[in-house]
Order: C-alpha cells, then sequence, then structure tokens
C-alpha cells in the first residue's frame, strides 16, 4: 500500500488479487496531475493485469488530468494492462463526455463492477 | 481579481467563480462548468502563455449582464438598495461575463482552435472544453501587451426566475466586478455584442 499526497489530492494504491486499485481524494487539476500521473506510472512498472482507477472521491477534474488518464491508457495497451475507471462522480463524469472520452475508457459504476469489467 | 500565475491558486479562483454564479442564479451543473472553463483558460496562460512561470500576473473579471445584454451591477445595485437585498432572478440577471486577462506572449487569435476529438492523445483538450460550456468566447490581443479572453455564459431559460441555488429567501444578491486591469470595460463590451460563434479561444 502506498500513500502520495499534495496539497489537494491524496493517492493511495493497493493490490487487489490480480488488480491493482488508485484511489485519489481530491481534486485533480493542474497541480495535482503530475502526482497522479507519477503514481500511475509506478504502479504500471509492476504490469498487473488489471488497474482500476477509483474516481468516486474525485470532487473535481480538468483536462490534465484526462491527459493523464489518457497517457495511463496508452501505457496500459502497450504492456497488457487492462485499465478501467469506477464510481465517477457526476461533475467529473460530465469532463469526460464533453471530452468525448466516456466511450473510449473503460467505465465501471462501482468497485465492485471494475473488478469484473 | 488578480493572482499570480502559480497552479496554486487555481482551485481558489474556482470556487470564487462558482460561488459567484451560485449567487447569480446559476443551476449547479452551470456553477461547476463555468468554474472549469475559468480553469483551463488559467492552466492555458500558465502553460502556454507565461511557459509555467509562477510569478506573472493574471486578472480575472466577472460581472452579471441582465437579460437585455447589458451589465447588471447598476440594476442589481439600484434595486436592491445598499440595505436591502433581493434575488439575482428579481433583477434579470441573464448571463455572467468573465475577462481573463494576462501580459503573456501574444498569439494570433485565428490560429487558436479546438482539436479533432477523434484523435485520442493527451493535451488539447482545453479549448474544446471551454467553448463546449460557455455559450460566447472570444479571444484577442491585450493593449499594450498580453492576451484578454472574454467568455460568457448565460443562464439557462430554465433556471431565469427561480430562486437561485444556495441563496435562501431574504438572501443577498452580490456585485463583482474587478477592474484590477485596464481596459477591462471594453473587452466586456466587445465580447457582448461581438461574441457569437465567431469567437476564437485559444489553446
Amino acid at each position: 500500500m502506498a500513500d502520495r499526497r499534495n496539497s489537494t489530492l491524496t493517492i493511495t494504491s493497493r493490490n487487489d488479487g490480480p488488480a491493482t486499485i488508485i484511489t485519489p481524494v481530491g481534486d485533480v487539476d493542474l497541480t495535482a496531475s503530475p502526482l497522479l500521473r507519477q503514481e500511475i506510472k509506478r504502479v504500471q512498472v509492476t504490469a498487473p493485469k488489471r488497474l482500476i482507477v477509483d474516481l468516486g472521491s474525485v470532487g473535481y477534474m480538468d483536462s490534465s488530468g484526462l491527459a493523464t488518464l489518457i497517457e495511463a491508457m496508452q501505457l496500459a495497451r502497450k504492456s497488457g494492462t487492462r485499465i478501467v475507471l469506477c464510481a465517477l462522480t457526476d461533475r467529473v463524469r460530465s469532463i469526460f463526455e464533453i471530452a468525448r472520452l466516456d466511450s473510449v475508457f473503460n467505465i465501471a459504476g462501482n468497485l465492485e463492477e471494475a473488478r469484473t469489467k | 481579481m488578480e493572482l499570480r500565475s502559480n497552479p496554486l491558486y487555481l482551485s481558489g479562483a474556482r470556487e470564487m467563480v462558482a460561488a459567484v454564479a451560485r449567487r447569480l442564479g446559476f443551476s449547479e451543473e452551470a456553477c461547476g462548468q463555468i468554474a472549469l472553463a475559468v480553469d483551463e483558460a488559467l492552466c492555458n496562460v500558465i502553460r502556454h502563455g507565461y511557459d509555467r512561470a509562477s510569478d506573472k500576473p493574471i486578472w480575472i473579471s466577472l460581472w452579471p449582464m441582465s437579460e437585455a445584454g447589458d451589465q447588471a451591477d447598476a440594476g442589481l445595485t439600484e434595486a436592491a438598495g445598499v440595505e436591502c437585498c433581493r434575488m439575482a432572478s428579481d433583477v434579470g440577471v441573464g448571463a455572467i461575463q468573465i475577462v481573463i486577462e494576462d501580459e503573456a506572449k501574444q498569439v494570433d487569435p485565428s490560429v487558436i482552435k479546438s482539436r479533432n476529438l477523434d484523435e485520442v492523445r493527451p493535451g488539447g483538450l482545453g479549448v474544446h472544453i471551454i467553448r463546449a460550456v460557455m455559450d460566447e468566447v472570444i479571444y484577442e490581443h491585450r493593449v499594450p501587451l498580453g492576451m484578454r479572453l472574454s467568455m460568457l455564459k448565460k443562464r439557462a431559460a430554465s433556471t431565469t426566475g427561480a430562486s437561485p441555488s444556495g441563496v435562501a429567501s431574504g438572501g443577498c444578491t452580490i456585485q463583482c466586478m474587478n477592474q484590477a486591469a485596464s481596459g477591462v470595460a471594453n473587452g466586456s463590451t466587445s465580447a457582448s455584442t461581438g461574441a457569437g460563434s465567431k469567437g476564437v479561444a485559444r489553446g
């Protein structure tokens, strides 16, 4: 289990069977995106079969957060990791829809669903 | 409001703008969209305009516009008086005008465009987001230097006349206009009269 934080975001990572779950808590904006990027890359080095990013406690995300997740998705494709986002709040889901990324990512309603989606 | 080009201030700027929009009667969804547009605009200034220098000035000005398209500050003040406060919707706030100015390098507004969303790649989404959530977006050169982004968000018809979210009966309308940057009023005029689908946003 790992824990990273800055002024607007705290990130926890843990193994969950064949999956790794990354849980950011707070706002993913220009200040915090590098932290999320760093943690996702650290986890992806271990090439988990499934990488779940639980966004249920992210109240805000901007385009820098989207860019971070797109990078993660591209890296996951190369390494054979299945990446799933889950539990998006309405506000965060909205920016995925505006950027037309809601159909690009695997998005699950909750953590349970993310384990099998 | 004047702030430095440091990403640490983004959170506060979002909260301030959303709070003003909420008081002006915008829905929660619209408040979130307005805050998002401001955040993306500030990020563009910091990243592209100032090349991430964190000590450069940025000015944010915002004020209500009446349903007729005029600046609504005077109407609000006259209607509400100093002691008596009324709902923003009572005096016909139809939109919020937001102007963001900087002293960063100037860019030809005509080359600033949203990118093709069919290309799934990181970056370049800010302009698209701003244009998607705001009703009018204009980028222009600021005199003598820097850029000015003028954005207008109209209140949805369904919310006009309704009690502003978060404002209890007897709550105050608010008037917020900051002329920290010279030429702000001119920016407002050009945005409110010459905007529309021809507006150009910056990347």
